[in-house]
């Protein structure tokens, strides 16, 4: 099994939108290559015809009528949200300068 | 400790509030009272909702005067972690990034409770988005161990375990993913029970590991937990994974077994926790309370053998990475647009800075850890070897659980391998904080439901012992662990909790 870099770190703070610092970056590599050397004895496991397990119980897709019932109104969902404009939610520019 | 209104159990509270012999005004400003006196000290409540529940005692007395039908629980304070959503009321999850969030609902089993006459005192700390094992770390305060300030009150329920043991509230909710009701109750000397997964609607719990969390009851006493359970639980429309089945019968099961007979009841005592060859971490006193419990089923006519479930050892890291795995994409909702902290908003960045800028500012080093392992877990190329290969041992567990209970009712063993740590002790070490987890990991994993009850003292800190059943078996869980409650019970003369320093 692989350990984990510095940069693998840095690579996957930026794919969970973690702006983390050079000091974060330091001390998570260290601990996650200790938690990454832990967890890979899953791979110790026989397990060539076990069938993984994603639910305690068996998931069958629930449904419910197709009838209109009451849901949250606007202002009262707009009221926590950081910023809101228009009965909209506001939100940053999307597209960086350049583009 | 003096006989008050806070020390006494729910079932009493049930009671003295029925028989019109106290006001629900009168219990719930004593425990107000207690909560402005004590928990400057301890830390249990991140939100305390005096004027309200006041004002809603007020309405249950109101209500009994004029010969409303009330039900029992009618007048009995209750205390939330701070995850289960409630409507109008902060809730955190002990996370800056939810900092001021009044949601615009509440969860199923916070209105459950509200319509059994209930009184919400408050939102306790907890393990930011429950991560952790010790609640130190909660974005917000740090919470003590009633037994001995200086030590942890686990986690992450930890307000939740530091609130009922330290009597600022005669029972509260908790959730558990891989521990987190189980172990904070044994490390303060109370009953803490995981329901099957699927038995208590996760309708407004926020989420951390969807295929693992569940709420449950945090109490002094097994029946307390039992009530808790038959309230809070049952099928619910809006949680797809909601068990569709009635749910009944557990507080009987904890009268049943309070009464202690367990001639039939077939005990298997798991080798892996704390058994021959599996001891290293293991305490001494634990190992020993955990033995002298056996020993008392035994004594009240169980049949005790030693049941073997080799995959348990691979729990730990099965759970290390689906848990992280589900957190980093439940946690993805945290974007900094429709409700919680935004940051970097000043029109210099655009919304993907910002999001990174308010996951960073938002979230704690265990999240974010959590997050970026979770990450690499999934990840396209290590999928196979890490969060898949985790998933057919958890395949495994479940398997050797269902073997074990061909010739078993229950299996036990200890709930966490020691006492309440230091304050501190852990934190630089996530391995060493994994760890408390161990026992309570394969229950989680496999979805059984699993019960924390007292086995004792072990250097003047609690002990808990570990009782788990078969989906959907809950009953037995009560009924061992009330049958182990009463005769220590009656062996000592009083409860343990009894025995907490003033």
């Amino acid at each position: 099994m692989s350990s984990i870099s510095r940069d693998d770190v840095a690579h996957l703070a930026r794919l969970a939108r973690l702006a983390v610092t050079d000091e974060e970056l330091d001390r998570f590599a260290g601990q996650l290559d200790q938690v990454l050397a832990a967890v890979a004895r899953v791979g110790e496991a026989a397990v060539a015809d076990v069938p993984p397990m994603s639910h305690a119980v068996p998931l069958t897709n629930v449904l419910r009528p197709d009838v209109v019932t009451p849901s949250l109104s606007r202002d009262v969902v707009l009221a926590g949200a950081p910023a809101a404009e228009d009965d909209r939610f506001r939100v940053p520019r999307i597209l960086g300068d350049a583009e | 400790m003096g006989s008050d209104l806070t020390t006494t159990d729910v079932a009493g509270l049930s009671r003295l509030l029925s028989a019109g012999e106290v006001s629900a005004v009168e219990v719930t400003r004593a425990h107000l009272d207690r909560i402005a006196a004590e928990d400057g000290a301890l830390g249990a409540y991140l939100h305390v909702e005096a004027e309200a529940a006041l004002a809603g005692a007020t309405a249950i007395d109101e209500a009994r005067a004029r010969g409303d039908e009330l039900g029992p629980l009618a007048g009995v304070p209750v205390a939330l972690k701070d995850l289960v959503v409630t409507e109008g009321v902060p809730t955190t999850s002990g996370s800056r990034i939810l900092e001021g969030w009044r949601p615009p609902y509440s969860a199923t089993l916070a209105t459950r409770l509200a319509e059994a006459g209930t009184v919400l005192l408050g939102k306790t700390n907890m393990d930011e988005f429950a991560m952790g094992s010790s609640t130190e770390n909660s974005a917000y305060q740090v919470t003590r161990n009633p037994w001995d300030r200086d030590r942890i009150p686990g986690g992450s329920s930890g307000g939740s375990s530091a609130a009922v043991a330290g009597h600022l509230a005669p029972w509260s909710i908790g959730t558990d993913t891989g521990g987190s009701i189980r172990q904070p109750a044994a490390v303060t000397g109370l009953v803490g029970h995981k329901p099957t997964y699927g038995s208590v609607s996760r309708y407004g719990l926020i989420a951390f590991s969807s295929s693992l969390d569940q709420a449950g009851p945090m109490a002094r006493t097994v029946l307390d937990a039992a009530l808790m359970h038959e309230v809070i639980g049952g099928h619910d429309p809006r949680d797809s994974t909601s068990i569709d089945s009635p749910l009944t019968g557990l507080a009987d099961a904890a009268r049943a077994g309070a009464a202690g007979d367990l001639r039939g009841v077939r005990v298997g005592v798991v080798r892996e926790l704390g058994g021959d060859g599996h001891t290293e971490g293991y305490e001494d006193g634990v190992l020993a309370r955990t033995r002298e419990a056996v020993e008392l089923l035994a004594g009240l006519g169980a049949e005790v053998v030693e049941v073997s479930c080799p995959s348990f050892d691979l729990a730990l890291p099965a759970y290390y990475l689906i848990a992280p795995s589900e957190a980093s994409s439940n946690l993805s909702r945290y974007e900094g647009v429709r409700f919680g902290l935004r940051v970097g908003d000043d029109g210099s960045h655009d919304l993907d800075e910002v999001m990174a800028l308010t996951r960073e500012q938002g979230f704690g080093p265990e999240v974010k850890r959590r997050i970026i392992l979770g990450t690499y877990a999934l990840s396209s190329g290590l999928y196979d070897a890490y969060y898949a290969q985790a998933q057919k041992v958890r395949t495994l567990i479940t398997r050797d659980f269902t073997a074990a209970f061909t010739g078993v009712d229950v299996l036990v063993s200890p709930t966490t391998p020691t006492v309440a740590f230091p304050i501190g002790s852990r934190v630089e070490d996530p391995i060493a904080m994994y760890a408390a987890d161990l026992c309570t990991l394969p229950a989680s994993l496999a979805g059984l439901p699993a019960i924390s009850v007292p086995s004792g003292l072990s250097e003047g800190l609690p002990v808990g012992f570990q009782v788990m059943a078969p989906a959907l078996a809950d009953d037995r869980c009560y009924r061992v662990a009330a049958a182990l409650e009463a005769a220590q019970d009656a062996a000592r003369g009083h409860r343990l909790l009894d025995e907490l320093p003033a």
